[in-house]
């Protein structure tokens, strides 16, 4: 039983129920029964044609759920009056699937979880684990988000860039579940590049890939992270920044560019490098100029100032941030690593402590304790 | 997308604004009070808000490890100086302004007199697991 297999479906046989002409929750659910059906059945008895299995399946389900519902006459009917089913374009119903789940009437977190369930294919158990949340929780916020799109007409064009930023908000939240999220986000945008011809799906991919690649490089065997300077780059996965950059190279070939190339570009620059030393600084510079000049981003300010400071030195990296706010998330972080390197422990300690108590998560803030503990011991000693 | 703890404080806290002990409120203001908030959590769980909560009780205990081959020491006689808290909900929301927001509407709890007591609420962020991408 191939459970990536069935995921993979999910869209297109959910996608061709709605182009029937079925409501979208009641198709949702009528798939999810037809899965389950999937994996009872399909062991024993493997279907020649697994899509049009699960498509006759779901469908039959949804025509038995619509009946039996005396409600859903008014529904019915209207199925009555669609035309008989055709060969439907299955790539084009996927899309259409992927606008739905981001659509803007939705928080983001509906959107991610409506994507993860009716794109993705996950179930309500594995979304919930995936996000520390209980499953009830995750239950009720899937339907309120089938319940906000059902009155959205499916043939609508919808926004590729809230689609993406949807893909990029799972691919961040990273693995806690049983579900890799980040592995799942690179396979939903690697879906949606067959559906859509658009060079920031591709800079998202290629963006997605080449961080993927670090992964087993960026934390210790005892969870702590390892700052880029410090990790071994031959445990980088040299095939998916391969693949990444060469994905990259073809949508920068384009000339539309966009942020997502943009933050590719810099990731491309890092993993191209054979040491942290010969990273090329300057060109990691122009590429934050572009990106800047395409979201005028605090954060992306910030980023700049550290490339400023590995490029042109420390002084020119602190002068950089101080054109900034210093209550932007990592600023003393930052500010903490380049007096370091310019050589003012007793302020770097300082705010390295600083940046601890400030820290979104666990991993960064004992990171951050450390290289104030490091700087302290130093100057003690 | 990130969880925060409301957490109710009963002393450490500013005084609220409707300061009456609950033992001096009526009956029928208490179970204002107590539907109040499981109206709250049953709101919050419609909208796939909430994670979890519980109630404390008044009393607790400080515990300390007191060397090699001797029982743990428990707080003994001296001032009473813990904080007290008497409960906390876990809630999983969308930004910072959605969870001040739920923490203004819990603290809108009514109390005596059937007015809202105003009751200072500590609203803290869980630490999470880093994103995949920080370096």
């Amino acid at each position: 039983m191939n459970e990536v297999l069935l995921r993979s479906l999910t869209p297109s046989v959910l996608g061709i129920l709605v182009r029937r002409g079925a409501d979208f929750a009641a198709a949702e659910d009528a798939v999810q029964d037809a899965l389950v059906e999937a994996v009872r059945v399909w062991p024993a008895d493997p279907p020649r044609d697994p899509k049009g299995w699960l498509v006759t399946v779901a469908w039959r389900r949804f025509l038995d759920a619509t009946r039996a519902d005396a409600a859903r006459r008014r529904r019915e009917d209207l199925v009555d009056e669609e035309p008989a089913p055709g060969p439907a374009p299955a790539v084009e119903d996927t899309l259409q699937l992927y606008f739905l789940c981001a659509h803007p009437s939705l928080t983001p977190s509906s959107a991610v979880a409506l994507t993860l369930r009716a794109v993705g294919g996950l179930t309500t158990r594995q979304i919930a684990q995936a996000y520390l949340v209980p499953e009830a929780t995750m239950a009720q916020r899937i339907s309120r988000a089938k319940r906000t799109v059902s009155g959205v007409r499916f043939d609508q064009p919808g926004d590729v860039a809230t689609v993406l930023r949807v893909l990029y908000l799972v691919f961040n939240e990273g693995y806690s579940g049983d579900v890799d999220l980040a592995a799942e986000a690179i396979r939903l945008t690697r879906q949606l590049t067959a559906a859509i011809d658009h060079p920031e799906v591709a800079g998202l991919l290629a963006l997605m890939l080449l961080h993927h690649a670090r992964r087993a490089a960026r934390t210790a065997p005892d969870g702590s992270l390892v700052p880029l300077a410090e990790q071994d780059r031959g445990r980088w996965d040299t095939e998916s920044i391969a693949e990444g950059v060469e994905i990259l190279q073809a949508a920068l070939a384009r000339d539309r560019l966009g942020e997502f190339q943009a933050q590719a570009a810099i990731a491309a620059l890092h993993a191209d490098a054979p040491t942290a030393e010969e990273t090329d600084w300057v060109q990691i510079v122009e590429w934050y100029d572009e990106l800047a000049r395409l979201t005028d981003s605090p954060v992306v300010r910030l980023n700049r100032a550290v490339a400023v400071g590995e490029a042109d030195g420390p002084r020119a990296g602190l002068a950089a941030l101080m054109a900034l706010d210093d209550s932007l998330p990592r600023h003393a972080a930052v500010a903490a690593y380049l007096h370091e390197r310019d050589g003012d422990l007793a302020t770097a300690a300082r705010l390295y402590a600083e940046a601890a108590q400030k820290a979104p998560n666990l991993a960064e803030r004992d990171h951050l304790t450390r290289q104030a503990a490091r700087l302290n011991a130093r100057r003690c000693r | 997308m990130a969880k925060y703890l409301l957490l109710k404080h009963y002393r450490g806290a500013p005084a609220c604004v409707n300061d009456v002990p609950m033992d001096q409120w009526t009956p029928e203001e208490i179970s204002a009070h107590m539907q109040y908030m499981h109206d709250f959590a049953a709101r919050l769980e419609g909208t796939g808000e909430f994670v979890d909560g519980q109630a404390l009780a008044p009393e607790g205990t400080f515990v300390r490890y007191d060397g090699e081959g001797r029982p743990p020491v428990t707080d003994g006689p001296f001032a009473e100086t813990k904080d007290l808290i008497a409960g906390w909900m876990v809630i999983d929301v969308d930004s910072y302004e959605r969870a001040v927001e739920l923490a203004g509407e819990l603290s809108a709890a009514p109390g005596a007199g059937g007015k809202p007591i105003h009751e200072w609420l500590e609203l803290r962020p869980f630490l999470a697991a880093p994103p995949t991408i920080t370096e």
